[in-house]
């Protein structure tokens, strides 16, 4: 059986074979036993294990406070990657290399850092206790984390494609009269919608799954500010591996469910523009 | 050493490239594949070399089937379209890199293999660009490091893809010729593939133009723009003028023109009538054709003609008599070429 | 007025500069900032003695260990995928592209969860590997799987689009040369793809050395044994041992700093920034 279309390069048959050997040990039979595993509770126990009152909460929680994240960080994500695209300022280089920062470092870092940064009396949690706020040990402190490991998802998906905005749709319509106000509200933006859209679902996507940056910060109190992936993590401790793999899996299919539908959007989103 | 294609298909999806293909190309000879994009010569040139494999048919080189035979073993040497230098090799390294990969027994004195590395880069007229890297030299330059890697490993057969498609006119011209000489000096068979047909005409022994993965004709260049077999390769070949009509007895009768005929031995039925702008013949008198403007262009004369919704260009040597602007003028087609219509294929 | 119809009036630039500018510095710099002031709170000195400990050593090694065997694995895997994704077409290719990308689509958790599953206690294969005396999960083994698993698509993710950029045409021109495969990759394909492999490997091994939740969840936390180093930041973390928590921290920050820099220039170098986010 020839599976690729004849090539004078060699080498197919076993790049082909190391590749799929490799994919199904490290990847596609852990995620077998990921799908499989939970119905050893029967269909029934499944469903009762993924809507205990907990669990609810913290897949409310977790897909709840990534989603506000991921919005807090599209605004956010615009106003950085525009500048980076479109000036030139000093230290745009290491502003530039700045952004990849919460993706370099380590979740746990990020987790701890952010914690002290947030306690009350850490630099900023020590600012805000005289204003009411209190964002670590609490869910305001998940949100403070998941904007922080997502922004980087919005800036770089957002750039390639103002890097690509033909500049003459704006060109002409200043010649028509538009003034700059109008020309980002009417030309730019629209323009950038399905990017917007894209960034909005690659944060919201790295945010349900987050373990190590939220963790500290959370406070991990059942039913206010545990999250999902915590909860995973318990069930395993009690050996409760249905369990854990349950809520695993519907983790994930809700992840692609979410992405599924942002991508089909966006699609209709270009298709109309 | 000759060539040898027979019958030779190969589809890629839906999409045939080659449809039957049979050429046998003698030793020494420069010949040139020539046609519209899409017309399979690329896909032609890279079945020689073995880097694509044919859905049915045979190469046969020196009397030698390739079949199974992979283009490392073939000997053949190919000078790719953007030149496909080794970027990060000097020019040096990239001629020397035919010989270094041989197998050690076969492989020369590291200081045999620097002479003929300096011997091929003298030949290229680049003997003193040896220690550049590919990005550091003009384009033609290129393309002379591209041949001398080709050369290197002393193929019998060279193989061609649009060798001057990337230079700009003036570098294009020069080395052509250059390429001619070579090609002659070294006593190579070489097939060549462009889209241009005054380079092939300029350059090739024969010529073998491709339309739709087919041959359509095969010949020596004046052959083939002095008697066209067909329409499509007259009218890809040099200026057409063309005029419909219809055979009937033994002679052609433009729509346009009643009062002008032209023996043929073409069958009766719709027809087609081709001819160069320098083959019309303006003659003096009341007629149907008008001049609408006229130009000298050294030598020649340039007439526009309109006749009925149609207009053309005139070409006489200069001295013949031409109509002034606005007046009239008969014209003689006797050295037009007349195809019968049904092969007037689009495409 | 000789401002352009494409850019903001002036005073708006220097604003959304400057605005730009703080907040990169707030969200992004001062977490940044923030460890090494921790790690530095009670002076150097009592940073040193915190990273002399014993369990800190164990762990620095233990995270070279894992990186040394997950990386290498993951680079010549990668290649291979590479090889076939970015020469050849063949049915499937596009869903090879998917799987290849999915462990970045799962949660790290999930990550460390399904290797419980297969070698746990209570996991399909767990019983019998622990009955021969082989223990996977709590041990270095479910370390090493985990962490292969969440690095698995760096290095083909890098080098698929920039082998897909360079074409193929010197690889056939090699192979009419008379270069064998094995000459042509090594000679030709292997130097053309340097910078973008190992562009890949430093982003694979940024985040080897860096993976906090899958290692979690595989590893027992027994210290000394199986603690990587963002895990024993979390165990002192957890001892309020602060300086300690942040002292390896902070190397780990120096680390997340210098796969930076790195990065930077080789995307200077190849000309463009990987697909792949680290």
């Amino acid at each position: 059986m020839r599976i690729a279309q004849r090539s004078a390069l060699p080498g197919f048959a076993p790049s082909f074979a190391v590749t799929l050997v490799w994919l199904s040990l490290i990847v596609l039979i852990p995620l077998a036993a990921l799908a499989l595993r939970p119905w050893e509770l029967g269909v029934l126990g499944v469903w009762r294990s993924v809507t205990e009152p907990r669990v609810v909460a913290a897949l409310r929680l977790s897909f709840g406070t990534a989603a506000l994240a991921a919005a807090i960080n599209v605004p956010i994500g615009l106003l950085i990657a525009w500048v980076m695209v479109r000036y030139r300022f000093y230290g745009r280089n290491l502003a530039d290399s700045l952004i990849d920062m919460p993706l370099a470092l380590p979740t746990a870092v990020a987790g701890i850092s952010l914690t002290a940064l947030f306690a009350p009396k850490g630099w900023i949690g020590a600012l805000l206790v005289p204003l009411g706020i209190k964002v670590a040990y609490t869910p305001l402190g998940i949100l403070v984390a998941l904007i922080f490991v997502g922004l980087p998802f919005v800036v770089r998906t957002l750039e390639p494609i103002i890097m690509d905005l033909p500049l003459e749709a704006e060109e002409v319509a200043a010649t028509l009269g538009a003034r700059r106000a109008q020309i980002v509200a009417r030309i730019v933006l629209p323009a950038l919608l399905p990017a917007l859209l894209a960034g909005f679902g690659a944060a919201l996507a790295r945010g349900v799954g987050e373990y190590g940056s939220v963790i500290f910060i959370a406070g991990n109190m059942p039913m206010i500010s545990e999250i999902a992936p915590l909860l995973i993590v318990i069930r395993l401790e009690q050996l409760d591996y249905a369990g854990a793999a349950a809520l695993g899996l519907v983790m994930l299919l809700a992840s692609f469910v979410i992405l599924l539908l942002l991508n089909l959007l966006q699609r209709r989103m270009i298709v109309h523009a | 050493m000759s060539v040898e294609l027979r019958d030779l298909r190969k589809a890629f999806g839906h999409v045939t490239a080659l449809d039957d293909v049979s050429l046998t190309i003698a030793p020494g000879e420069f010949l040139a594949l020539l046609g519209p994009s899409g017309s399979g010569k690329t896909t032609l040139l890279r079945v020689l070399a073995g880097l694509e494999f044919p859905d049915s048919g045979e190469v046969v080189i020196d009397n030698r089937s390739m079949h199974g035979v992979p283009a490392r073993q073939r000997g053949v040497g190919f000078v790719f379209q953007h030149y496909a230098l080794f970027r990060h090799m000097t020019v040096a390294r990239n001629i020397a890199f035919g010989i270094n990969v041989r197998p050690r027994h076969r492989r020369p004195k590291a200081r045999e293999i620097r002479a003929r590395v300096q011997s091929l880069l003298d030949l290229m007229e680049i003997g003193h660009l040896g220690q550049r890297y590919p990005e550091q030299i003009s384009g033609g330059q290129r393309q002379r490091v591209a041949l001398a890697r080709a050369l290197a490993i002393e193929p019998k057969l060279l193989l061609l893809d649009e060798p001057f498609g990337a230079l700009d006119a003036k570098v294009r011209k020069n080395l052509r010729i250059w390429l001619r000489m070579l090609h002659d000096k070294m006593g190579l068979t070489s097939i060549f593939v462009t889209h241009d047909q005054t380079e092939a005409m300029e350059m090739a022994d024969r010529i073998a133009v491709l339309r739709s993965g087919r041959i359509e004709e095969v010949g020596p260049p004046a052959k083939l723009y002095a008697e066209p077999a067909s329409i499509f390769v007259h009218e890809f070949l040099g200026e057409s003028v063309r005029f419909s009509g219809t055979v009937a007895d033994g002679r052609m009768r433009v729509d346009a023109l009643p009062d002008v005929g032209t023996a043929t031995c073409s069958p009766s039925g719709p027809a087609v009538a081709l001819i160069r702008p320098h083959e019309i013949g303006l003659l003096p008198g009341p007629g149907p054709a008008r001049c609408e403007r006229q130009e000298t262009l050294g030598p020649l004369r340039r007439t526009r003609i309109s006749v009925l919704d149609q207009a053309f260009d005139v070409l006489t040597p200069d001295g013949m008599w031409t109509p002034a602007v606005g007046q009239t003028c008969r014209l003689d087609l006797t050295r037009a070429r007349v195809y019968p219509a049904a092969d007037d294929r689009p495409g | 007025m000789n401002r352009r119809a494409t850019q903001e009036s002036p005073a708006a630039r220097v604003a959304l500069v400057t605005l730009t500018i703080l907040l990169l510095l707030i969200l992004l710099l001062l977490p940044l900032v923030v460890v090494f002031s921790e790690a530095l709170m009670r002076g150097f000195g009592a940073m040193v003695d915190s990273l002399a400990e014993t369990d800190s050593i164990a762990a620095i090694r233990l995270t070279m260990i894992v990186a040394a065997v997950t990386v290498p694995l993951n680079a010549v895997c990668g290649v291979a995928a590479a090889w076939c994704i970015g020469r050849f077409r063949f049915p499937g290719r596009g869903l090879l592209v998917t799987l290849i990308e999915l462990p970045f689509s799962v949660s790290p958790v999930i990550s460390g969860l399904v290797w419980v599953l297969l070698f746990g206690a209570n996991g399909w294969l767990g019983p019998i590997l622990n009955r021969a005396g082989m223990h996977i999960i709590f041990a270095v083994p479910g370390l090493i799987l985990a962490t292969t698993f969440v690095t698995f698509p760096f290095v083909a993710r890098t080098l698929i689009p920039l082998m897909e950029h360079q074409g193929a045409a010197e690889e056939e021109a090699a192979l009419t040369l008379g270069a064998s495969g094995w000459q042509t990759f090594w000679r030709v394909t292997l130097p053309n793809i340097r910078w973008g492999l190992l562009y890949g490997v430093l982003l694979c091994n940024a985040r080897a050395m860096g993976e906090f939740g899958a290692v979690a969840v595989v590893s027992g936390h027994i210290r000394g044994q199986t603690m990587t180093m963002p895990l024993q930041v979390e165990a002192l973390f957890n001892d309020y041992d602060w300086v300690g928590a942040f002292t390896i921290a902070g190397l780990l920050s120096l680390l997340a700093l210098a796969t930076l820099a790195v990065k930077a220039s080789l995307e200077w170098r190849i000309g463009q920034r990987s697909e792949a986010l680290l």
